[in-house]
């Protein structure tokens, strides 16, 4: 049995940027996680996911989302970018947690997908939960990812971790 | 209940470094209905199965446990196509929901994310969860699910059988990874 679960980069920012990328990743792994850690300059703002720098018509996605008080399903299709989350706290001490799966990234033969979770607690700034299905129409491996908010920027503070998990 | 249930899933399974191995990998065939994790070892506290998943019919994947095919599973279920959202639960099945259809090409697959909780403790039934979804740009129906399961067994599980109606395809693959305590 081998080890298999590597920590490939973190990207914690020193002050707000338009955008997040993880570059040259290696083909090493099955699958990706990535693990943020945000909060974005903008009230009510998306953060977005593109693959390869493909700011094409390319992507979908289907999310889901609680409250606790009232719930909604959401969807689009052809769009130039999916997301991870499609709600960020403007909060920089109650940070919204995102887990983000990629499977199977680095196959050339399907379309990639994610699934992603996110959470955010703050009591103030519209708590809840999320998860959500998105599709990359393209079979490339995947070798960078950008994440960027809707509006405004990604916050000083944010962490992204990206791992890869390797099956035998 | 809704943000208890999300934020224990986010909380979850992220493995630390070095704690997280990989057992065993299945891919499908085109022609077979079943594939099996079999003979796991008991060296860890946790299972986890990461795959894509991809079949002709469109139907959902489902796991039984230790081949117990009878009536001795639960599931429950919150999900929603984009227009729509709803939950379900069935008490008494054969198997439960493990991950839904990657239909439309052989292109369009379905992620999947199962967590297999405490699998060889002999003192519990067994209890798992599954974050998985499909999204065809619109050319089916797709679907995001969260989604849990109960094995009324207090067997440890040494083996899993994920299943379909039809049949996996050859870009359908699963991978079952053990996580230590």
């Amino acid at each position: 049995m081998s080890v298999t679960y590597d920590k490939i980069q973190t990207t914690t920012l020193g002050s707000a940027q338009a955008s997040v990328t993880f570059s040259a990743i290696s083909g090493s792994y099955t699958d990706l996680v990535l693990i943020s850690n945000v909060d974005i300059t903008s009230a009510g703002a998306s953060i977005n996911i593109r693959f390869n720098s493909d700011t094409g018509n390319n992507y979908s996605y289907i999310t889901i989302y609680g409250n606790g008080i009232a719930h909604a399903t959401n969807k689009a299709t052809n769009q130039n970018k999916s997301y991870i989350a499609a709600y960020v706290a403007p909060n920089t001490s109650l940070e919204t947690v995102i887990v983000t799966n990629i499977q199977n990234y680095s196959n050339t033969t399907t379309n990639k997908t994610l699934i992603s979770r996110s959470n955010r607690a703050s009591a103030s700034n519209s708590p809840g939960a999320e998860v959500l299905s998105g599709l990359w129409r393209n079979t490339s491996a995947i070798t960078s990812i950008t994440l960027a908010a809707d509006s405004g920027n990604i916050d000083t503070g944010s962490t992204f971790t990206l791992y890869g998990i390797k099956a035998e | 209940m809704l943000n208890t249930i999300l934020g224990s899933l986010s909380s979850g399974l992220v493995a630390a470094v070095g704690d997280y191995e990989s057992i065993a990998t299945v891919t499908g065939t085109g022609s077979a209905s079943s594939l099996s994790f079999t003979s796991i070892p008991s060296d860890y506290v946790h299972l986890q199965i990461r795959g894509i998943n991809n079949d002709t019919t469109g139907y959902f994947v489902s796991a039984t446990f230790n081949s117990d095919t009878a009536a001795n599973y639960t599931i429950h279920q919150l999900y929603g196509d984009g227009s729509s959202i709803a939950a379900f639960g069935l008490a008494n099945t054969n198997y439960i929901y493990a991950g839904v259809a990657g239909y439309s090409s052989s292109s369009m697959v379905a992620p999947m994310i199962m967590d297999i909780l405490d699998y060889k403790n002999t003192n519990k039934f067994k209890t798992c969860r599954m974050l998985t979804g499909n999204d065809s740009n619109g050319t089916n129906t797709g679907y995001i699910q969260f989604n849990s399961g109960l094995w009324r067994s207090t067997s440890a599980i040494t083996r899993i059988d994920l299943k379909l109606t039809g049949n996996f395809s050859t870009t359908a693959t699963f991978a079952l990874y053990g996580i230590k305590g």
